[in-house]
């Protein structure tokens, strides 16, 4: 259908993206076996000594705690509240409905330096002290968002008449929940998740203004970033995060791919 | 039939399913309640003390912040041109970031959507998600490495003998730094969108007559807004404001600069947060005019 | 249903906004008041048992544990825990904009203390943040070079106040002018090669981002402009602070491009896209392993910073605190960072060890460079008194026009107008 040109221009465009992806991430790669802490390319030496540093480094140990720490409990957060919501703003109409709506988009559509210096001055104010506890705040607020999209879209193309279907086959509330609601809305709530947790994971701007002294893989790379000397080793950790990463992005995707795809055939498949 | 419901076990969580059922208000505050809460309290909140905060002011004689209305933050916002060309020159970027964007993605978009293989797509998709595990400081770093005139980017071209190119530390590293960071989120909607259009209509175009272009500009263009619109809102707010890239690798101030550096031994939150409101009023037209074109439901 | 839900929305917003508005001082930590007769919120007159763990903010290089690569020698935190028991945590900033932020975060029971320069220092006290100590803690403190000296001291009104001594010093050291000898010749002796509009350097030039470099625009002019009857490029009157914001706005055009990370000046001398303009001791250390670069004190002179050990009215841990304090005021520890770093420690006893160390390293005779501007002439009284040392601008001009300052609020505003 789409012609000759089309295809060769698509299939062009497809191939610069994925090279400009990738080949920044391929050069951290490659500095974080380069001999000499210096930046200039081509590289001089290789060497493997910078992954025995970060291995050893107790710095590394504790960032990489906390942060899955943070992230962990940021997204089973997300996913209750996140998913609560997306299930009353689908199903339900009320008033305040479209506020509610528009209010869940606002962590992820405002600056992230207003929503830290908010969060900050709030925190500041109630006088909670800064730690890990606030650092979940910070980003429960915009994982809740990424969740709730998530489920939200995949709500609208499950079709409600499966729903009406179950009761008139004698289910109740929870039993339709568990066999039908459920397996159609599982894998959009592991992207989900699975994205939250990567935002979490990865977030400086507002963690900066609310973990205090609490060192996070970011805050870690943050500092480090600024030492000549340590570049190396950040470079070493962040492909190590990528590489270890690799395994669960796959499984989601294709959880979530599998069960978008079901969702399709059914919409495709109406009238 | 091989599933059927148990009737006879009217257990508590069959009342209180039942109880929700015929009460759907409950289901709803139930649902709803915790995660409003929770906005309420701490975001709204935060949000709403910040909007006071803007109009308050900083007495330079004791150095306090007084608790008194003023509009001295907003009229040096207003008469200060420095201001206004920040703003400008952050929204100009932030522009030129989503735009950029949205047209990389739309090869990949495509392809992944409606001519890939299953596998291919899972794969592509992944490789387009995996990136955002880099972590967002190394990937900046990694073009300030790449962009420094003994970097990659330099080496490259002098090897092709084009003369060099120097971007070192500018608005265009800002901006290409700044495509790089939010590639993968405007690439996402745009995939949803293409996916969701259905085969036949492509195929009744064509049986109509229509060729490739206009197909596209007729038929599906309309029908992917939604979806563009919905990726551009993370590119374009995410670069509003956003401090740390133009720190690292620009060597011009941004909207996120002014804020954080009056944050400091200044403590003038008041103006900061005057001009906080600045991008949050860009962010709120921008949702709104989204709204419009139904970007909430292609998110 | 629907109204009680409305009013639920409008007084749980309303419930924080009133918290918010009751209490006094906010995000900012502002609570002192500014200006004369300040009581110190707490005085810390003993050292008790550690706590076993200590939270640090300081400028890269002033706690160096070991672990920078090709540097391992240099390390004064690793002893230091051993000795005290306390677990060293340090969190970098690169300016004292950040080191404010930092410190004032949770009302100052995050961090233990901070190595202030004297333009956070005063904002700290003046807005409680820093507890005073008793100098009978300290034994060093009768070690401390005379300009610094708590007791009569003549360039001590960072950290002294109302007689009220706020931390230990550390190290000083001079912002001077850093060039790159291959490209800047003949060697300069003023700053005009990075003020003036006819420089042969433009776009090569740079400069500290940091409202502070106001304060050089105007020590420039002390020397070139002297009708304008700058006294003190701190206190500057609305005429003064124009002229110095004027001298800024010409400089940005001879700019490359202004360094806030001191690598990116670093970076900046050795791929060449800087030749010239105010550099931090321990940025020439860095860059001359890689670059031709040499240092020199300009004849209208130099700003400069004295730091000083802060602890945090709220720390909680003060006591590790302040054995850290008081172990950094040691004259070998001090001479380990004027070694590392190039400033000067402030305990002149660390002077003499410097020199030990040079003529261990380099040979006889190396001990001269001690007093050379390479290691911030260490021990130089009359040097550390030429220095325009950091300090807060207030409105309190601290002489006879009485309040007509600049405060720094404005600065930092018109510091976002130089750089446009």
């Amino acid at each position: 259908m789409e012609s000759r040109l089309a295809r060769i221009l698509i299939k062009g465009g497809t191939a610069f993206t994925l090279a400009f992806l990738y080949v920044p991430l391929g050069i951290v790669l490659l500095y974080a076996f380069s001999e000499s802490v210096g930046q200039a390319w081509p590289i001089d030496g290789y060497t493997t000594k910078w992954f025995g540093i970060a291995w050893r480094s107790q710095d590394v140990r504790e960032a990489l705690s906390h942060s899955l720490t943070v992230a962990s409990f940021a997204t089973i957060m997300a996913l209750l509240l996140g998913s609560a919501a997306a299930f009353a703003v689908h199903r339900f109409s009320f008033f305040g409905r479209n506020s509610v709506s528009f209010m869940l988009v606002l962590p992820i559509a405002l600056p992230g330096i207003v929503t830290a210096i908010a969060l900050n001055s709030t925190i500041n104010v109630l006088g909670i002290p800064f730690g890990i506890l606030t650092i979940v705040i910070g980003h429960a607020t915009f994982c809740i968002v990424v969740v709730y999209n998530n489920v939200v879209a995949r709500l609208r193309r499950t079709p409600t008449s499966l729903v009406e279907a179950s009761m008139d086959l004698g289910a109740d509330g929870w039993q339709t929940f568990r066999y039908v609601t459920f397996p159609a809305i599982r894998t959009a709530i592991v992207a989900g998740a699975l994205l939250a947790f990567a935002l979490s994971f990865d977030e400086i701007v507002v963690t900066n203004f609310t973990a205090g002294s609490t060192l996070t893989i970011p805050k870690f790379i943050y500092n480090n970033l600024r030492l000549p000397r340590n570049r190396p080793v950040v470079n070493v950790v962040a492909i190590a995060v990528l590489i270890l990463m690799l395994i669960p992005v796959y499984i989601a995707q294709r959880l979530a791919g599998s069960g978008g795809e079901t969702a399709e055939a059914r919409t495709q498949a109406e009238p | 039939m091989a599933v059927t419901a148990d009737h006879g076990d009217a257990g508590a969580g069959r009342r209180a399913s039942a109880f929700l059922f015929r009460h759907p208000r409950a289901k709803l505050s139930l649902s709803l309640g915790g995660p409003l809460a929770w906005f309420l309290v701490i975001y709204i909140g935060s949000l709403a003390v910040l909007f006071v905060t803007a109009f308050w002011y900083l007495d330079v004689f004791t150095s306090e912040i007084v608790h008194g209305f003023t509009l001295t933050n907003f009229r040096t916002l207003w008469e200060n041109d420095v201001y206004r060309a920040i703003t400008l020159r952050t929204v100009g970027i932030a522009a030129a970031v989503t735009v950029t964007d949205v047209i990389l993605s739309f090869p990949l978009a495509y392809f992944a959507a409606r001519l890939a293989t299953p596998r291919m797509r899972n794969a592509l998709l992944i490789a387009v998600v995996l990136p955002l595990w880099a972590n967002y400081l190394v990937r900046v770093f990694a073009w300030k490495i790449i962009l420094t005139p003994s970097g990659f980017l330099n080496w490259l071209v002098e090897m092709t003998g084009a003369g060099s190119l120097q971007l070192g530390r500018s608005n265009w590293s800002v901006w290409i730094a700044f495509v790089y960071l939010w590639l993968p989120f405007t690439l996402l909607p745009i995939y949803g969108a293409f996916e969701r259009i259905p085969s036949s209509f492509l195929e009744a175009s064509g049986d109509l007559g229509a060729r490739g272009w206009t197909t596209f500009r007729n038929v599906v263009f309309p029908l992917i807004l939604p979806g563009v619109v919905a990726g551009s809102i993370f590119a374009f707010s995410l670069t509003l404001g956003d401090y740390i890239t133009p720190e690292l690798v620009g060597n011009t101030q941004f909207i996120g600069n002014v804020i954080f550096d009056n944050v400091g031994v200044a403590g003038n939150i008041p103006f900061a947060a005057a001009y906080a409101m600045v991008p949050v009023a860009i962010m709120a037209v921008y949702l709104l005019l989204a709204k419009r074109a139904g970007a909430f439901e292609a998110l | 249903m629907r109204s009680a839900r409305k009013w639920l929305v409008l007084v749980s917003v309303l419930a924080v906004v009133a918290a918010a508005c009751g209490d006094d001082g906010d995000g900012g930590g502002a609570g002192g008041t500014g200006g004369g007769g300040i009581e110190p919120p707490v005085t810390f007159s003993e050292i008790g048992e550690g706590e076993g763990a200590l939270e640090l903010i300081a400028w890269h290089g002033y706690t160096e544990d070991g672990t920078t690569e090709g540097y391992e020698d240099y390390d004064w935190v690793t002893p230091f825990e051993a000795e005290s028991g306390c677990d060293v945590n340090v969190t970098y900033a690169d300016t004292s904009d950040e080191m404010v932020t930092l410190m004032r975060q949770g009302g100052g029971s995050v961090y233990d203390g901070v190595s202030a320069s004297g333009d956070a220092s005063n904002r700290l006290i003046a807005g409680g943040d820093v507890g005073a100590v008793d100098p009978a803690v300290f034994p060093e403190f009768a070690n401390v070079i005379a300009p610094l000296d708590p007791e009569g001291g003549t360039n001590n009104a960072h950290y002294v106040v109302d007689g009220n001594v706020y931390g230990t010093p550390y190290m000083y050291g001079p912002n001077f002018l850093m060039y790159n000898t291959e490209v800047v010749s003949p060697a300069p002796t003023s700053w005009a090669d990075t003020f003036e509009a006819d420089s042969p350097y433009a776009g090569s030039v740079t400069a500290y981002d940091s409202p502070i470099f106001i304060a050089d625009a105007a020590m420039y002019l002390m020397a070139t402009n002297p009708d304008l009857g700058i006294t003190d490029p701190y206190e500057l009157d609305q005429t003064q602070f124009d002229a110095a914001v004027d001298l800024l706005k010409q400089q940005a055009e001879l700019i490359g491009s202004y360094w806030a990370l001191y690598t990116d000046e670093i970076d900046g001398f050795v791929d060449g896209s800087m030749n010239i303009g105010t550099a931090w001791p321990v940025n020439f250390s860095y860059a001359e392993l890689d670059a031709p670069v040499d240092a020199v004190e300009p004849s209208e002179g130099m700003t400069g910073w004295a730091d000083t050990w802060m602890i945090s009215a709220n720390a909680p841990h003060p006591n590790c605190m302040l054995q850290w304090m008081d172990w950094t005021m040691q004259a070998d520890v001090q001479a380990e960072v004027g070694v590392f770093y190039g400033a000067a420690g402030s305990n002149v006893n660390s002077c003499a060890a410097i020199g030990e160390f040079l003529v261990d390293a380099y040979g006889e005779g190396s001990d001269e460079f001690v007093s050379t501007l390479r290691y911030s002439n260490c021990g130089d009284a009359d040097f550390l008194n030429s220095l325009y040392l950091w300090k807060t601008p207030q409105v309190d001009c601290g002489d006879d026009r009485g309040a007509v300052c600049i405060d720094y609020s404005e600065w930092t505003q018109a510091w976002t107008e130089i750089r446009g």
